[in-house]
């Protein structure tokens, strides 16, 4: 693989049982990026990162990533972090459990070792003092932080966010933003998120591909600032400027 | 004007011209809304299925969920011998809470249930053999119906309701809100961290909370001796002792693990299979306790054709 380049997706078929959302997909992430998954709804974002982790086969086309090759989740110390859209954390263990169970799991730490790992990590993520607490106990955007935490406990240079900013109030969107930036960029974290929040996208995102439904293709791809400006596909101009698609007759 | 767009829709399906006419710029844009203003074709009538279809169906839907259910022991034994060989990627903290949840807790309702199983049936058989004299066998009566089917069976239907129901709810309610993914991205299989301590733990309490099902029920029995059919206790325990043998007593064991481990199977297998959201997991319960009432029943009647078989 092209030196600078951790993942590469070639020929790649998306979907379930007999709907296909993507056909033949073709994408490099490059090392460092903030790299998003952008579409409308429906057109296979989230389904999409699936691929990407390994939960589920591709059936055509290749993923192939760096140090890892096809990402499987076969049991074994996990290589990469994963953020889910809900922060999925465990609801029967708390907030400190959760972050250290990769810890637990995949390492050899005392458990003080990894009690002050977990501390650190769940400050990282600004947030400190809730190791005790239940995931019910925390709210949507602290759960996500809390998830972030966990995705990052085994210190992977790669990490998948699903939605991470959705749903949020726009100060702890903004909060998020930051940290994102932030990981990527003190930590050199490769970031790929999947994400329709505006804002977000032109403040963090280096590289995107954005996915539709309709074609079932890749229709852009590149820097959004870039394709917000330059941009005159009347499929992707209104996703950047926030109007609606002429569909209907006027 | 979303019924005024249904009437005319419904009209245009039978050949009959409307439109809306006249309306002001702001109804006419509330029209177009509703699409009030497209000539929709005909809507395809769906023929009603018929019940010879409906219940071929339900057949094959049956066929796959046994399937599934098959295949999804067979994983259960993959994983279990790839955990005997690699111990630690098995999640063997979560037996000893999962055995006080299924087991411990549910001492109560065992003894109160089997306690009132044994009480009811001495009762029963005490009035048909008081007639010829033969209080005594009631004794006989129940001592081998409680530990040869009763016992084992009402203590599984509690455990069925109680821990299977839950174990379908909470494997379900993860799966829906994607902890089992999360779980699988940092390395945890779901077979070994979720399923198989579970199946342990039932399998290690069934056969103690059945023992205790045994031994309440016989006391249920002895109860109504003392109480109405003038027995001594020393008569009641020895023709008991005599009436039972050894095997009476294990062949109830034996059943409880297999229930235990139909039950662990059934519920797990249908939690995991959730879809759907909060609905889904309603579904996957219910079905899950249904499936294993089903099984259980279909299991005791192999159990005892079974012994039968070879004069057990």
């Amino acid at each position: 693989m092209t030196e600078g380049i951790l993942i590469r997706v070639t020929g790649l078929s998306i979907g379930w049982d007999d709907v296909v959302l993507q056909k033949n997909a073709s994408f490099d992430v490059a090392r460092g990026d903030i790299f998003a998954i952008l579409g409308g709804s429906g057109c296979g974002k989230s389904t999409l990162l699936r691929y990407l982790v390994g939960l589920e086969d591709p059936t055509e086309g290749t993923i192939e990533v760096t140090g890892i090759g096809r990402p499987h989740l076969d049991g074994g110390r996990p290589r990469f972090g994963v953020m889910f859209q809900s922060g999925a954390l465990i609801g029967s263990l708390t907030v400190g459990e959760n972050v250290g169970l990769p810890l637990q799991e995949w390492t050899d730490l005392a458990p003080e070792a990894a009690r002050a790992i977990v501390r650190a990590k769940l400050r990282l993520v600004g947030l400190p003092g809730v190791m005790e607490k239940m995931p019910s106990e925390l709210s949507g955007g602290m759960k996500k932080r809390a998830a972030i935490a966990r995705a990052m406990a085994l210190e992977p240079n790669l990490i998948f966010l699903d939605e991470p900013s959705a749903g949020l109030d726009p100060v702890s969107a903004v909060e998020l933003d930051e940290l994102i930036l932030t990981l990527n960029k003190s930590l050199g974290l490769t970031v790929v998120l999947v994400t329709h929040e505006l804002p977000s996208i032109f403040k963090i995102v280096s590289r995107c591909i954005m996915l539709d439904r309709d074609s079932q293709s890749i229709i852009a791809r590149g820097d959004p600032r870039a394709l917000r400006n330059e941009s005159t596909d009347p499929r992707v101009r209104p996703f950047f400027h926030r109007t609606p698609h002429e569909t209907k007759e006027g | 004007m979303a019924l005024l767009v249904h009437v005319r829709n419904r009209l245009e399906a039978q050949g009959i011209k409307s439109e809306f006419v006249g309306a002001s710029e702001q109804v006419q844009g509330i029209v177009h809304l509703y699409e009030g203003d497209v000539h929709l074709p005909p809507p395809k009538r769906r023929k009603p299925e018929s019940a010879l279809a409906q219940i071929g169906r339900a057949t094959v839907n049956v066929l796959i969920e046994a399937q599934l259910v098959f295949a999804f022991f067979g994983q259960m034994l993959i994983s279990a011998i790839a955990t005997v060989r690699a111990p630690r990627s098995a999640n063997w903290r979560e037996v000893l809470p999962t055995m006080e949840r299924t087991g411990a807790d549910a001492v109560p309702i065992v003894i109160l249930i089997n306690f009132l199983i044994g009480f009811v049936m001495a009762f029963q058989g005490a009035v048909q053999l008081k007639q010829f004299g033969a209080n005594i066998f009631v004794a006989d009566l129940v001592g081998l119906s409680v530990t040869r089917e009763l016992g084992p069976l009402m203590t599984a239907i509690i455990v069925c309701g109680r821990s299977g129901a839950a174990f379908a709810a909470e494997l379900g309610s993860m799966k829906v809100s994607e902890e089992i993914d999360a779980l699988r991205t940092m390395g945890f299989g779901a077979m070994p961290y979720l399923v198989l301590p579970r199946a342990l733990a039932l399998i290690l309490v069934m056969p103690l909370l059945t023992l205790l099902a045994d031994l309440v029920g016989l006391l249920g029995g002895l109860v109504v001796g003392l109480t109405t059919l003038d027995l001594s206790v020393a008569g009641y325990i020895t023709e008991t002792r005599k009436a039972l043998t050894v095997w009476d007593v294990y062949s109830g064991v034996i059943k409880s693990g297999v229930f235990a481990l139909a039950i662990a199977l059934i519920a797990c297998q249908q939690g995991l299979a959730t879809t759907g959201g909060a609905e889904g997991v309603g579904r996957r319960t219910t079905a899950s306790v249904v499936t294993i009432l089903f099984s259980l029943i279909l299991l005791d009647a192999g159990f005892t054709i079974l012994f039968h078989a070879f004069n057990l």
